[in-house]
């Protein structure tokens, strides 16, 4: 029952009661902070499971068989488009919706069919979710309170001392700004030292500065607190830039899981290419194999691909690469060897940015691809209608299953 | 609460905004109107007429009915002196009738509001079984309750078997006859106010109190329940004013120890032509319920919420 695995026997609440510590001083802050601690980890419970976890609403598949794996202290997101999933993934983790099937486990104790107020989870609501009728102390406070903790008040300033908000203590959520209910949702889920702290795209209704403001104040906070954060988000760059390790969601199933450098440098899924970043995929495939290379037939073309970048190693492919690292050249410069090169092309838009330039080359039989330049050298300038080569690094190539969409995923996050 | 409208609009708002806004004031003013002449012609005329009427006293010698504009206060004195009863027992049933009323109709619209949200067919259905009542007339549904009540009717039957009545016990033209009648009368006024604002409450209030370790009771009791009492408020007024100055359900489901008074004002005015004590024992009547309104009103502590 109970959700940290040394208390057997206690509920949930008891345990909520005993283990909750306030995130505290400023002193303790800092302790943590020069020790090097990745947080207290041991006060924040265990790693959260997920095994084989199925929500369907009527005939919709919400989540599909799901597994999935947070470790304890760790900051998690899970990205995907709006409908694909991770909000009701959310809930089950809250107690808020039931899983039609699966198992959710929370420090190696099941807690699948645990109720919300029994879990040792907090989440931070979307909509925020403030009681209109408490003000923003008793709001913080009252999580506390309902745990009976003998320092509730102490506890709930500490709080909104941690999210900068001590000095609106007195006031109702209706007079506050949106960013201010934020912090302060935020205050109320964080101080009852939750074993897991859920975030449902908290951001999501902030303008774009107070967001990305808000982005490195969460990622502070959490380093501060040590506690489990999972954060669901349709923001690509949002989930790249707080989390630690980052799932991408799609229709229910998670694409690919990994640290974030990871997921966009060697993508496995044609979804995961599109939706984190832009892709150029293109379909041929495989021909021969040399050494770590495998050599793939691309409209007439040999590209070459290393063999650990591949999802598969024979038969249709997808060769891809991400727009920056695409050179774009005139026919009559060279290129460095271990380079694939396609061409040549013509050049159908040019985007300059400032710090980048971004071109789109149609080449025939391969369609258009991407190349994002960054604006280091002067040389020749290249413009609309231009003949142009494209080359990349071998090493910069990765491989996916041919069979999918080379589309799937891509503007989807438009519309999100 | 929409964060759009908290941080998504700078200060520029305010200036062109300013101009349209005078400009309605005056509209606004202009559809009062009408509103304004109704409540002066029919409510502040009659209040004032009554004030006079009940200062006024018999014409000397004149035939009963007959009065002559006076201030004579005394009227107020000798009406309390003779009526207090009366008068203290229908804030007492309308008291009784309140609570019951609301024992009764908060379940209701908690059930119509909450537990049938998302199925609209159902709450249309729900709401219409509350209102329907009102499809027959007062009247009709009161003496009803008298066949309900009666001797010889299943209720009394029933009670009787159990014990809970004496053999010889009846429920018509009691004042527990005159409670029934006042609570089922007003049951839709308590109803719908609370049913309304339970409708508005965010459901995710409630997540988020169950997200909080409160559980179900423990969340009705700390959120849905507070932001419900602007409804509860509302509604407890609007059955406690018009039931404490009832008369249809005094004298149709109860006898000469029951007697409201409203039935005393009737029968002052209509049987014995007593002009005067029937408007003082009005006035006073005014007065007791908006004191008694206020007071409520201050210990509710819902000023901001009303």
């Amino acid at each position: 029952m109970a959700a940290h695995g040394a208390s057997t026997g206690t509920g949930p609440e008891a345990v909520a009661r005993e283990d909750r510590v306030a995130p505290a001083s400023p002193a303790e802050h800092s302790r943590s902070r020069r020790s090097g601690q990745p947080g207290r980890a041991a006060a924040s419970g265990g790693d959260l499971v997920l095994e084989r976890v199925t929500k369907t609403f009527g005939d919709f598949v919400a989540v599909d068989d799901l597994s999935l794996s947070v470790p304890a202290g760790s900051f998690f997101a899970l990205l995907g488009p709006s409908g694909c999933g991770k909000t009701t993934t959310l809930r089950m983790v809250a107690g808020l919706e039931r899983a039609t099937s699966g198992r959710i486990l929370l420090g190696g104790s099941d807690i699948t069919a645990t109720r919300a107020h029994q879990r040792p989870v907090n989440t931070v609501f979307q909509s925020y979710a403030l009681f209109p009728h408490l003000d923003v102390l008793e709001n913080v406070a009252f999580g506390l309170r309902r745990t009976k903790a003998p320092d509730a008040v102490p506890r709930a300033r500490a709080a909104l001392e941690l999210v900068e908000m001590a000095h609106m203590a007195d006031r109702r959520p209706s007079q506050l700004s949106g960013g201010q209910q934020q912090r302060v949702a935020l205050a109320r889920a964080v101080v009852n030292n939750p074993a897991v702290l859920l975030l449902d795209e908290p951001l999501g209704a902030l303008d774009l500065k107070l967001r990305r403001q808000m982005q490195s104040e969460l990622k502070r906070i959490q380093n501060e607190v040590g506690q489990t954060f999972v954060h669901v988000t349709h923001d690509q760059e949002e989930a790249m830039t707080m989390a630690d390790t980052v799932a991408v969601m799609n229709a229910g199933r998670i694409e690919q899981q990994g640290p974030p450098e990871e997921l966009y440098e060697l993508p496995r899924t044609a979804f995961v290419a599109n939706f984190l970043g832009r892709s150029n995929l293109l379909a041929g495939s495989v021909a021969e194999e040399s050494g770590d290379a495998l050599g793939v037939d691309v409209a007439g073309r040999r590209l070459w691909l290393p063999r650990d970048r591949a999802v598969t190693t024979s038969g249709p492919v997808l060769v891809g690469v991400r727009p920056e690292k695409v050179h774009i050249f005139f026919a009559d410069e060279g290129v460095p060897d271990d380079s694939n090169v396609v061409g040549p092309g013509r050049v159908t838009d040019v985007a300059f940015t400032g710090v980048s330039t971004q071109y789109d080359v149609e080449v025939p039989g391969l369609g258009t691809l991407g190349v994002f330049a960054q604006n280091v050298f002067g040389g020749r300038p290249i413009r609309e209608g231009d003949e142009v080569m494209l080359g990349w690094a071998v090493r910069h190539t990765f491989g996916l299953d041919g069979h999918e969409d080379a589309r799937s995923g891509a503007q989807v996050e438009d519309d999100a | 609460m929409s964060i759009v409208t908290a941080i998504g609009h700078g200060p520029g708002q305010g200036a062109p905004a300013a101009a349209p806004r005078r400009r309605a004031r005056g509209g606004a003013y202009l559809l009062l109107a009408p509103g304004l002449a109704y409540l002066g012609l029919f409510f502040v005329v009659p209040v004032f007429a009554l004030l006079v009427t009940s200062l006024y006293v018999p014409v000397p010698g004149g035939e009963v009915g007959s009065f002559q504009p006076a201030f004579e206060w005394a009227n107020y004195v000798r009406a309390l002196e003779t009526y207090w009863p009366q008068l203290v027992r229908s804030f007492a049933y309308a008291a009784i009738a309140t609570v019951a009323a609301l024992a009764i109709g908060y379940p209701i619209a908690y059930v119509i509001a909450v537990r049938a949200r998302g199925r609209p067919f159902l709450q249309a259905m729900l709401l219409v079984l509350v209102v329907a009542p009102f499809f027959t007339s007062f009247i009709l549904r009161t003496v009803a309750w008298k066949q309900i009540l009666a001797d010889e009717g299943f209720v009394v039957a029933g009670l009787r078997a159990l014990s809970v009545l004496p053999p010889d016990g009846r429920l018509t033209a009691t004042g527990f006859a005159v409670v029934c009648g006042l609570t089922y009368n007003f049951l839709p006024f308590m109803t719908l106010p609370i049913y309304a604002n339970l409708e508005r409450l965010d459901p995710r209030l409630v997540e988020a109190g169950a997200d909080l370790y409160a559980s179900g009771p423990t969340t009705f009791r700390r959120v849905t329940l507070p932001l419900s009492m602007p409804g509860v408020v509302s509604g407890t007024l609007l059955t406690f004013i018009p039931a404490s100055g009832d008369f249809v359900n005094a004298v149709l489901l109860g006898n000469s120890t029951t007697t409201m008074i409203g039935q005393v004002i009737d029968s002052r005015f209509f049987k014995v032509s007593d002009y005067p004590t029937a408007a003082a024992l009005s006035f006073v009547l005014m007065v007791a319920i908006l004191a008694l309104v206020a007071a409520y009103i201050r210990r509710a502590g819902t000023e901001e919420l009303l």
